[in-house]
């Protein structure tokens, strides 16, 4: 073979590679954080809620997950620009990644809750509590904990699916990537540069939330893994 | 003659690129399939090396996005000297990302039969080529469709990652009308409702066999 591996790219455009790294982290740390809230909502919602407002999650939950991710990106991004409202593309990703982490997230909580045995909820009652203080302080932090290693996989995966925010004009990493192979013409050495990238930023995040684990679940009475 | 502002021949269009994400969806399925089964029984084997080599292989697919996958495979293969249309470079990274995946439901399906069964069949003298295709495999199966089903979803959806590599399957078609109609609340409506109606059967399907499964 005659081709020639040629990474001295990397000493000139390092620094693009990184502001794509940083957007990358700040997509996915503000899309985790705001979609696990908004799943957690919608959770409690599909299992307390009304007839009406179960079915809305139920459908939501539904849509969102047989679509791909990259056509909800284009409707709302492109879709918004023609209606000529301007959010801007950073925006308009985090608020797809929020309504797709999401939905997932309602999933898993979901099930965590459903699988809480009934005795909690009547100690709870016993112990007088109101409905939402045995919502908020009993089920969800046990539904969390038993669903976690399903959490962070979902997260992980979240993190991953960022990369496709270039398609709408973000420069996070990928992008970044596309930008430099675009100039230097050296697209799989790039590409394996963001590949290993990628790999150490997903061993940091499952890192970070063994370390969240380990802060919040101190008291380990479920013994499920985690 | 109009449907939604789109003439027939456009609408046609985006149907072809429905067909093509069921096409490569297909070849994903079945490429991952072709790997993703042995990968997954030599997940269990009794060989160290094998078995750390394979989830070596599962961890660095699984924590790389897949349009970074189908870039190297696009830019991989023109440097080896081929010149590929991007059908087959987004036919190989679906293959290597469904086979990772894939290794990994078919472990969980291969180590929840019972071990009794593999002593039993041990007693009856069976070889451990037979041990696992005669007693094992026809047990696992049964246990694996629901989340293979499951699986499939991801693979249709992800098939959209095809986009980055400019493979005309469904969504690309739809960003190509989008550019030159601009009507993008219709267009990419079309695109998710197509996306829907081969996804939703199968996540109904997956979830009807998991209860069936449950009550055994």
């Amino acid at each position: 073979m005659s081709y020639q591996f040629d990474f001295s790219f990397l000493y000139d455009y390092w620094p693009d590679l990184l502001a794509g790294m940083r957007l990358t982290i700040g997509l996915s740390v503000l899309s985790i954080l705001f979609g696990f809230i908004f799943g957690s909502a919608c959770a409690i919602a599909r299992v307390h809620g009304g007839k009406t407002l179960r079915t809305i999650v139920g459908c939501y939950v539904d849509l969102v997950r047989n679509t791909p991710l990259v056509v909800q990106a284009f409707w709302l991004f492109f879709g918004m620009a023609s209606m000529g409202l301007k959010i801007g593309a950073f925006w308009a990703a985090i608020i797809t990644l929020v309504i797709n982490v999401g939905a997932y997230t309602t999933e898993i909580i979901r099930a965590g809750l459903e699988s809480i045995p009934r005795g909690q909820k009547e100690a709870a009652d016993c112990l007088a509590l109101r409905r939402w203080q045995v919502i908020l302080y009993i089920e969800l932090p046990q539904a969390v904990e038993r669903v976690y290693p399903a959490l962070v996989s979902q997260f992980i995966l979240m993190m991953l699916a960022t990369s496709i925010m270039s398609q709408i004009s973000v420069e996070e990493l990928t992008g970044a990537a596309y930008g430099i192979q675009s100039m230097t013409f050296r697209g799989f050495e790039v590409y394996v540069v963001v590949a290993v990238i990628y790999l150490v930023l997903s061993w940091l995040t499952r890192t970070m939330f063994e370390v969240i684990a380990r802060i919040a679940f101190t008291r380990r009475r479920l013994r499920t893994p985690l | 003659m109009t449907f939604a502002g789109l003439t027939p021949n456009q609408l046609l269009f985006i149907l072809q690129g429905a067909g093509w994400t069921v096409i490569l969806s297909l070849l994903g399925f079945v490429g991952g399939s072709v790997i993703g089964l042995p990968a997954a029984v030599g997940r269990i084997s009794k060989n160290r090396l094998l078995r750390f080599g394979i989830a070596g292989y599962i961890n660095l697919i699984q924590g790389i996005p897949l349009p970074i996958i189908m870039f190297l495979c696009y830019f991989g293969m023109s440097i080896a000297g081929f010149s590929v249309p991007a059908l087959v470079a987004a036919a190989v990274a679906m293959t290597a990302y469904c086979s990772a995946y894939l290794a990994e439901i078919w472990r969980g399906a291969l180590m929840s039969v019972p071990k009794a069964q593999w002593e039993a069949a041990e007693c009856l003298a069976l070889k451990p080529f037979q041990r696992l295709t005669h007693v094992i495999l026809p047990q696992a199966v049964r246990i694996s469709i629901a989340p293979t089903v499951g699986f499939l979803v991801q693979i249709v959806k992800n098939s959209s990652y095809a986009v980055v590599i400019g493979f005309a399957e469904l969504t690309y078609t739809a960003r190509l009308l989008n550019n030159s109609t601009f009507r993008p609340f219709v267009i990419f409506s079309i695109a998710a409702l197509l996306y829907f109606a081969i996804c939703y059967p199968l996540s109904l399907y997956s979830r009807r066999l998991e209860r069936r499964l449950k009550r055994g």
